[in-house]
């Protein structure tokens, strides 16, 4: 799926123009990044949060040639998914196998 | 309707509620009703398609993907007991590059204490 695909759903589900929905969907994810690189965490009810972390340098090594490197200070990007979005995830698989097992059809 | 600026605070949170005010607030030929249907409507659809297994591409922010982790037997970890881990989907967030960058500059987080009330979502 895409940005595209998704200003698609918009259009189809809402009943915005696609311009409209685009540009609403290009303001969403401007905002996220926004709020992001401003250090602040960005938390989406029923899909998961986002956190800046903050990581401290530390040694590492080039895992090809195994020489060592020095891996400076950073932040990063965490994506923590919620509880409602991985039991989404695992719904059609549970059902899957509890059809396979006990098949009543 | 006045509308309260934008303030980020590094450390502090945005929540889907404030994520639609914002959004309403930059655009304001669109109410905030339909805005809020927009972005509840963004993030179904992106939940839709992973739970179809779909990876999820949106340039200069980030991918998800969904994968699945094995059936195992593990531990618990109080009583030492062996426990069976059924396989499970996870959905994983790769970072694009452009946010990567944006976030590696942003504000030093205040280090002091815990952050307060880590709820999940």
């Amino acid at each position: 799926m895409t940005k595209a695909e998704i200003v698609e759903q918009i259009y189809e589900r809402v009943g915005f123009s696609k311009k409209e929905a685009a540009e609403l969907v290009e303001k969403v994810f401007e905002i996220i990044k926004n709020t992001l690189a401003e250090g602040e965490k960005v938390k989406i009810s029923g899909f998961g949060n986002f956190v800046v972390r903050h990581k401290n340098a530390r040694k590492g090594r080039n895992p090809q040639t195994g020489q060592e490197i020095l891996l400076e200070e950073r932040k990063v990007l965490t994506f923590k998914p919620s509880l409602v979005l991985k039991n989404v995830l695992n719904e059609a698989e549970e059902q899957g196998e509890t059809d396979a097992g006990e098949s009543s059809l | 309707m006045a509308v309260s600026p934008k303030r980020t605070i590094p450390g502090g949170e945005m929540t889907k509620s404030g994520l639609i005010e914002e959004v309403a607030r930059r655009t304001p030929h669109i109410s905030k009703k339909d805005t809020e249907v927009v972005v509840n409507t963004i993030f179904d659809a992106m939940i839709e398609s992973l739970r179809l297994g779909d990876r999820i591409e949106i340039r200069g922010f980030g991918s998800f993907q969904v994968k699945t982790r094995e059936a195992r037997e593990g531990r618990n970890p109080k009583t030492g007991e062996p426990v069976h881990i059924s396989a499970k989907r996870t959905p994983f967030f790769k970072v694009g590059k452009e946010l990567k960058e944006m976030v590696d500059d942003s504000p030093d987080l205040p280090e002091e204490g815990p952050v307060q009330r880590e709820a999940s979502a």
